[in-house]
């Protein structure tokens, strides 16, 4: 269990049995008076936000969270289908749970899927993922400035802002975290 | 955050806490008050349902050093003052650090009106010393320190921000979110110190009683740019009413699963030789983080307790 002095920004809880991250956090205690824990708290699963101020005496239980490692195998378009890599187990993930993480998702990525007794509720990518470009614009003729960008689409098709000199067929790698492109891979 | 181990981002803040530190020891000496040092492991802390003294080889570290300063005043030092570092459990926000530094000052023959006027005298004797004028730019904005300061009383502050009465809130258990989330802000956005007065009697264990108000004690704090910056009292002299207190505190603490403290024995002994007198706590690390214009006190320490 958690007491309140516990309580801080990133700390992970149970509340009403759904798994809340506390996303902001202040400290108070107004001259003489009790500690004050001043707590903005988001739903895991429904993304809900609510601010509520918690004292000394109060008591929390952490939100049993757990990351494992699945392999993503495929989509039927609305819901995703991962599988454990050390149980085998196959989980579905809703499009609202994988998120942007959809531009990325090919047969076989690994991701850390997180579970909330044992239902999935999100995933987390690798950093960098290579892709495969599958249209983008020809050079413009005589474009060699580094810093002239076209539009690519991978895939997954994502679409993207590629250099110039990257064609069709290529793979490259992109930053998940920012879906920017980062190098081309040979 | 992150700044401690090389410090220079941080320099240029503690060159000011210095100067401060020692505008603050000059107004004293001038005034003739006794510059002190009490010890900083003691046995018995005055117990207070919601401050917590860190235990230290069996004694514990001050959480102020409000019983030392009363005896030497009944000792018959008049007029004492100390800066020293203070410890309280479980206190760490922007504002809070569990070790932090305290200026303490007492002083015989005066009430809480007479550290008011102090109050506003050190903070403009401060401001000369670092040849600063009387407007502080403060997270955005200018605050004019020009004094007179304006006083509200909890009643009024109540009135005012939290549309209820201070009764009314402590018997809803809410006294002391209302005073953090709505007056502190409230007066903070006065743009000027101000000094909240007159808190109800049970919000003051060890202040006394105003003779014409019994309901009110003598206690009132300062605020400044929505920081609480200091706390005072007209000091409670009588030692039976002052144990009486003491033992309710003691039951709160004992409610609330705290600690309990051996009993204050030398220092209620000495409360019945202490003249009427006022004294003040102002919190050094706020008023530096007021000057240097610092966002969390963090910033105006040569280290955190995260950075050791």
């Amino acid at each position: 269990m958690y007491k309140a002095g516990d309580l801080k920004k990133g700390i992970k809880l149970e509340i009403d049995n759904e798994p809340y991250v506390i996303e902001d956090f202040e400290f108070s205690k107004p001259g003489k008076g009790q500690a004050l824990y001043r707590c903005r708290m988001r739903n895991m699963i429904s993304g809900n936000r609510f601010d509520r101020t918690y004292r000394s005496g109060d008591v929390f239980k952490p939100a049993a969270l757990d990351e494992r490692r699945m392999t993503y195998l495929f989509t039927d378009g609305h819901s995703y289908t991962v599988m454990d890599q050390e149980s085998f187990e196959q989980y579905q993930l809703s499009e609202e749970q994988i998120g942007d993480a959809k531009h990325y998702l090919i047969d076989n990525l690994e991701i850390d899927v997180l579970l909330f007794q044992d239902r999935p509720i999100g995933v987390s990518l690798p950093n960098f993922v290579v892709l495969k470009i599958v249209r983008a614009d020809p050079a413009a003729r005589g474009d060699t400035a580094t810093n002239v960008t076209k539009t690519a689409v991978v895939e997954t098709g994502f679409e993207l802002q590629v250099p110039a000199f990257v064609a069709e067929g290529e793979k490259i790698q992109i930053d998940t975290r920012t879906g920017s492109y980062v190098t081309r891979v040979k | 955050m992150g700044e401690g181990a090389t410090g220079s981002p941080r320099l240029p803040n503690l060159w000011l806490r210095a100067r401060i530190l020692q505008g603050i020891r000059a107004f004293f000496v001038a005034r003739g008050y006794l510059e002190v040092e009490t010890p900083h492991r003691v046995p018995a802390p005055l117990p207070e349902a919601h401050i917590d003294a860190p235990p230290a080889g069996g004694w514990f570290l001050h959480p102020s050093p409000e019983a030392c300063m009363k005896r030497l005043v009944a000792a018959g030092a008049p007029r004492v003052f100390q800066i020293c570092r203070c410890f309280r459990d479980g206190e760490r926000g922007a504002r809070h650090l569990p070790e932090f530094t305290l200026l303490e000052w007492y002083r015989a023959g005066v009430d809480y009106r007479a550290l008011m006027a102090e109050c506003e005298e050190l903070l403009v004797h401060l401001l000369a010393t670092l040849g600063r004028g009387p407007g502080l730019p403060w997270r955005g904005n200018v605050l004019d320190l020009a004094p007179p300061w304006p006083r509200f009383t909890v009643a009024e502050a109540f009135a005012r921000w939290a549309g209820t009465t201070p009764a009314e809130a402590l018997a809803a258990g809410t006294f002391d979110e209302l005073v953090a989330f709505r007056v502190e802000p409230g007066l903070g956005a006065l743009g000027r110190p101000a000094f909240l007065v007159d808190y109800p009697a049970e919000c003051a264990a060890l202040a006394r009683r105003r003779a014409d108000a019994p309901h009110l004690a003598e206690r009132f704090e300062l605020y400044l740019g929505g920081l609480e910056l200091a706390n005072a009292f007209s000091e409670l002299t009588d030692p039976a009413e002052q144990a009486a207190r003491f033992e309710r505190e003691r039951q709160k603490r004992r409610r609330d699963g705290r600690a309990d403290y051996p009993w204050p024995e030398r220092f209620l002994a000495d409360l019945a030789r202490l003249p009427p007198c006022a004294g003040i706590a102002l919190g050094v690390d706020r008023l530096v983080m007021l000057l240097a214009g610092a966002e969390t006190i963090d910033q105006v320490v040569a280290f955190t307790p995260e950075e050791l």
